[in-house]
């Protein structure tokens, strides 16, 4: 019989076998020589702890009581396993390149590094893990009393308690040593890996072991015994529908979502190549794992007395049939079975207890100041520590509580069902770039509260924390909220109901919050990267290195301040760092002038995220940030397009208005010209008619009146002739034909001309003139300037209204122009009328002489054509008009 | 000559890996639709009487298991194969515009 | 003693044609030759018939026939408007405030006659 005490010892050397082991793997690791540790056999094995002792012992106990239903806990992670092109191998590739620690920092990175989103999932991990723990504590315990009650000189009665806590602390012992032996970055952990693929090769060669003894030493052969599993209990086909399909998904779910196996599967996984190994091998080993679960079952069933307990056949078998040494590879199976899932949830939940519970609040704590790298590493470590032995503590604590029943067994679905509430964040996030914190954090709540309600509250059994009421009537009453029939649908099994509801509501919830709520900046950079993580990660560290930094920065800076500033920010800086060229060394204080100036575009909080990332090594590539950078300019394009679009509508509008206006006074110009024009056509042509007429039709008229009448219509008809000529020379010259005849000569010459055309003489005007400051050669048309000359004269002629008219014409330079002012001593031009004596037909005076008022006009379009100007002198007592030249008409000559 | 039949055998190399991965996507399908086959399995039911003469309508479970773990089997060979014969550099064309 | 006439108008030679024209026809001519005061030269000479010019300087003929239309003396004073602006839309303004009759210049002489004979019947 076998001893309790051989099975102590066997128990203690397997353990410091495992520690040899993990011990000689880390220093392998360390010295560099570990390429038999990277293998993807052992990765494989390692996978092999999602098989736990409640597996291991408890899959039997489960076909002894329900048929192959125990199948569907293999049947999902297989289908997982087997499209791990779908799923798994972003799952890992995102964890490769983001430096995922846990599925907690998955969750919380993908959403924009949020921390209640990771609280909140390690929170929801340690709920749902701690019960586990307990289990396999129950179960190593349970292994030990049925060895103890087959064990006749067992002197000591096993207590369970002291065997369930030494278990716990040893495996804590483990764990600490293993675990958090070093802060590597990436989180491996190559003895821990190295001792569980041991263990898993132990599990695995315990279970078949059992199984060929059942199979061709007790059952007889394969005919036999599947002639004994037709004629078991569970000999035929019995199945929910509903539990079948549910539980796969499930365990397919969990698969995914549970910590420690996403830290064997993601966290732990040193090369993406080994999923294809993992693809067809881990299903052979949980087919291999499975397979002779039936046949123990069926034997069991039938050889050990009714009422053993079919969750311990696996050890009860070979005991009753006298083979110690099998049943002690049994337990040592059994025993890999639960400390491997210990010890990798231990450490996968203490990550992310110390990474964002504690962490968190120790930096808060000790402020800015404290967080040198020393500190930091010392303060995670022993977080780290105090974590796994606190987790393990609880574990304890909870078998204690719950007093390691039946109750105890059934909690290992209730906890898949927990972490399954993982999924949509976890998968909406590698899939869908909509997905956000809100959605993410609605949907876990609403998974996390109704899961609670409907399956863990009332899985401790009815009334203890639910009441009978509750469970019958619903709470106060209400039947449509009852846990297990939910929305008044019942007669469903509990597990699937809840697994129904929580992850149907669970989406929902996730779906509507992420349609709902806009992403941060950050959380869409995440985005990117997580969906999009096979555009770009081929090969994560090209662009490490100074200068290639600085390219990088200075690709994403042009992106988001635009080229031209971006270019003369970096070119700027490499003049004060003394280098040539657009790329500066990405100095510290460098880094963080551009965050300032990205921040202004971005936002001073994704300024320095995009910064920091693209400095902090391989987190973010390049492509990730410029697709963002790339979303960033287009909306701030966009707006400012609209901008633009607004102001230049304005801006046209008011064009429009102004070339209404334009058109509406050039209408109106063009009606009074008209009307001006006919006027001065029609008057001395309506004399003209009058006296022709009277000439015509009055015989009777004297020679005096004959001659009067005649000289009327000639001087009438010279007055049309000359109207008529000043609109034609006004139009050639506005129409800017007029051909200039430029000639030399002396401006006093020009004045004489002018003086005398404008028959000065005998008239009464007396004219001044200064002929030593008149003596100035001209270089231009000299006929042209003469006519402004004699305009201006025949003006004061006709307009000064002094006793005695006086003209005086001064000469006179003003920079580099010749000045002549023309001033005469009369009342001068009323200032209102000032601004429109140049204007076609305006006369100031009523009529009295008689002009057209097109003189001053046309002096106006020759001065301009001569390159000169005039304009009206205010302030000189009388009308005074200045002529200027510009140089060259006076310098060329000289 | 010799070039054109290069880029020939290159083209249908990597036509053939993306059909591969296309396999490779098929097969959990494939998994789950074989694995749904038993929810088609009649539930014993001594009350209806024998329809195989086996005195009851229900599916024995030898097999149901030879039935499941078969499947399991071929899916493990099937995964074995198809990892086999992807290309270790396939990955590259998984992105959108390699494929 | 014929008819009396007013000729409101700037331009001397058409002032003298048209003197010429009516007073060998028999009329009594008055003339005046700006806008400000012809109200004041109508209310002194108190003519039978008034010839108005419209652009006249100091004040438009337009004003001034509006001012003779809203007096009750003038309400009904016969007034021939002349005018060298030739636009339809002059004719209409002038008939709007009332003008007995409108002239475009250049005018016939029997034309006026012939108009002011049929304003002022004899």
């Amino acid at each position: 019989m076998a001893s309790l005490n051989v099975l102590i010892v066997v128990c203690l050397l397997y353990v410091a076998l495992l520690f040899a082991v993990a011990f000689m793997a880390e220093r392998a690791a360390l010295m560099g020589q570990g390429g038999w540790l990277r293998s993807p056999v052992v990765y494989t094995l390692s996978l092999s702890i999602y098989c736990t002792a409640w597996t291991f012992y408890g899959a039997v106990g489960y076909a002894a009581r329900s048929g192959l239903e125990y199948l569907t806990i293999y049947i999902g992670p297989t289908l997982v396993m087997v499209g791990w092109w779908w799923g798994l191998r972003k799952l890992v590739r995102i964890g490769r390149t983001q430096r995922i620690t846990s599925v907690a920092d998955l969750i919380s990175s993908r959403y924009g590094k949020s921390n209640t989103l990771a609280v909140f999932v390690t929170a929801l991990a340690v709920i749902g893990t701690t019960p586990y723990i307990a289990l396999q504590l129950q179960s190593v315990t349970l292994s030990f009393a049925s060895f103890a009650s087959a064990d006749p000189n067992s002197s000591v009665p096993a207590d369970s308690r002291s065997t369930a806590l030494w278990v716990a602390v040893g495996l804590a012992l483990f764990t600490i040593l293993f675990g958090t032996r070093n802060l590597d970055a990436n989180e491996r952990h190559h003895g821990v890996v190295m001792a569980i693929a041991l263990e898993a090769v132990v599990k695995l060669f315990a279970l078949l072991a059992v199984g060929v003894f059942v199979v061709w030493g007790v059952g007889g052969g394969i005919g036999e015994t599947l002639a004994r599993i037709d004629t078991s209990e569970i000999g035929e086909w019995q199945m929910n529908g509903g539990r079948w399909a549910g539980l796969t998904m499930l365990s397919a779910a969990a698969f995914l979502t549970l910590p420690r196996m996403f830290q064997v599967l993601v966290v732990e996984n040193e090369d993406e190549q080994h999923l294809r190994t993992a693809s067809w091998a881990f299903p052979t080993y949980l087919m291999l794992m499975s397979l002779f679960v039936v046949p123990i079952a069926v034997v069991g069933l039938e050889v050990l007395p009714a009422g053993s307990n079919p969750d311990q056949f696996v050890l009860t078998v070979p005991l009753s049939q006298g083979q110690d040494k099998l049943a002690m590879l049994s337990f040592l199976g059994g025993f890999s079975s639960a400390t491997s899932m210990v010890i990798v949830a231990a450490i996968a939940l203490s990550t992310m207890v110390s990474n964002h519970v504690v962490m968190p609040i120790w930096l808060r704590l000790a402020g800015g100041g404290a967080a040198m790298a020393g500190d930091v590493r010392h303060v995670v470590l022993v977080a780290r520590r105090v974590s796994i032995a606190v987790i393990l503590v609880l574990g304890y604590l909870y078998y204690r509580v719950s007093g390691g029943g039946t109750a105890l067994a059934a909690i290992g679905l209730v906890s898949f069902a927990g972490v399954a509430q993982f999924l949509p964040a976890l998968m909406g996030g590698i899939f869908w770039r909509g997905a956000t914190r809100v959605g993410a954090l609605a949907g876990l709540s609403m998974g996390f509260v109704i899961w609670c309600y409907s399956l863990l509250l009332p899985s401790f059994g009815e009334g203890i924390l639910m009441s009978e009421a509750l469970m019958t009537q619903g709470p106060w009453g209400i039947a449509w909220l009852r846990p297990q029939a939910l929305f008044g649908i019942s007669g469903m099994d509990p597990l699937v109901h809840a697994v129904l509801w929580s992850l149907l509501l669970n989406t929902s919830a996730f779906i509507l919050g992420s349609l709902a709520s806009f992403p941060h900046p950050l959380e869409r950079l995440q985005g990117a990267q997580f969906v999009n993580v096979f555009d770009h990660s081929g090969n994560p560290q090209s662009w490490s290195g100074g200068i290639a930094q600085s390219e990088d920065l200075m690709i994403m800076a042009q992106r988001m301040m635009g080229a031209a500033q971006a270019q003369a920010l970096f070119q700027a800086e490499a003049a004060r760092q003394g280098l040539g060229g657009y790329l500066p060394e990405p100095t510290p204080e460098f880094l963080q002038r551009l965050e300032r100036e990205l921040s202004g575009s971005v936002g001073a909080a994704t300024a320095h995220a995009m910064v920091s990332q693209i400095m902090g090594a391989a987190t973010v590539s390049v492509e990730d940030l410029l697709a963002v950078a790339d979303e960033t300019a287009q909306m701030m394009e966009y707006s400012s397009q609209l901008e633009a679009k607004s102001a230049e509508l304005t801006r046209t509008a008011g064009q429009l208005r102004e070339a209404n206006e334009k058109l509406t006074q050039l209408s109106v110009q063009k009606d009074a010209f008209l009307s001006q024009i006919s006027h001065e056509l029609r008057t001395p042509m309506t004399s003209i008619r009058a006296f022709s007429e009277i000439l015509r039709d009055a015989p009777d008229l004297s020679a005096q009146e004959l001659s009067k009448y005649a000289s009327i219509i000639h001087d009438e008809a010279l007055r049309l002739t000359r109207l008529l000529d000043d609109l034609l020379d006004l139009s050639v010259l506005e129409s800017g034909q007029v051909s200039l005849n430029m000639r030399d000569g002396v401006l006093s010459g020009v004045i004489d001309h002018a003086v005398a055309a404008a028959g000065v003489e005998g008239a009464g005007l007396i004219i001044r003139r200064d002929r030593l400051r008149e003596n100035v050669p001209l270089h231009t048309d000299l006929d042209r300037l003469a006519q402004v000359f004699i305009n201006l004269i025949a003006n004061a002629q006709k307009y000064c209204d002094a006793p005695v008219p006086v003209l005086s014409i001064e000469v006179s330079r003003r920079g580099d122009d010749l000045v002549v002012d023309f001033v005469d001593n009369g009342t001068g031009i009323p200032s209102q009328a000032q601004a429109l004596v140049f204007e076609k037909f305006s006369r100031v005076s009523d009529g009295q002489a008689g002009g057209a008022g097109l003189g001053l006009a046309i002096c106006r379009e020759i001065m301009m054509r001569l390159g000169g100007a005039i304009t009206y002198l205010p302030g000189q007592g009388g009308a005074a008009f200045r002529l200027s030249l510009p140089a060259r008409v006076a310098l060329a000559a000289q | 000559m010799s070039k054109a039949a290069k880029a020939l055998f290159l083209e249908r190399r990597s036509y053939r890996q993306r059909r591969l991965m296309d396999a490779l996507r098929l097969l959990p399908l494939l998994g789950a639709v074989l694995w749904a086959v038993p929810l088609l399995w009649g539930q014993p039911e001594p009350a209806a009487g024998a329809a195989d003469g086996t005195g009851s309508g229900g599916m024995p479970t030898s097999h149901a298991m030879l039935y499941i773990f078969g499947v399991w089997a071929v899916l493990a060979i099937l995964a074995l194969c198809l990892s086999l014969r992807l290309d270790r550099s396939v990955d590259k064309m998984d992105a959108p515009g390699g494929a | 003693m014929g008819k009396h006439v007013l000729v409101i108008e700037d331009e001397p030679n058409i002032i003298e044609a048209i003197s010429f024209i009516l007073m060998r026809d028999g009329w009594t001519v008055d003339t005046h030759s700006n806008g400000h005061d012809a109200l004041d030269a109508v209310a002194a000479r108190a003519p039978d018939l008034v010839i108005l010019d419209v652009m006249l300087p100091g004040r438009s003929g337009y004003d001034i026939l509006t001012d003779l239309r809203a007096a009750p003396e003038t309400r009904d004073l016969p007034v021939l408007m002349l005018t060298a602006r030739g636009q339809a839309k002059d004719r209409e303004l002038a008939e709007r405030l009332g003008a007995s009759r409108f002239m475009t210049k250049p005018f016939s002489n029997a034309e006026v006659l012939d108009a002011l004979r049929a304003l002022v019947p004899s």
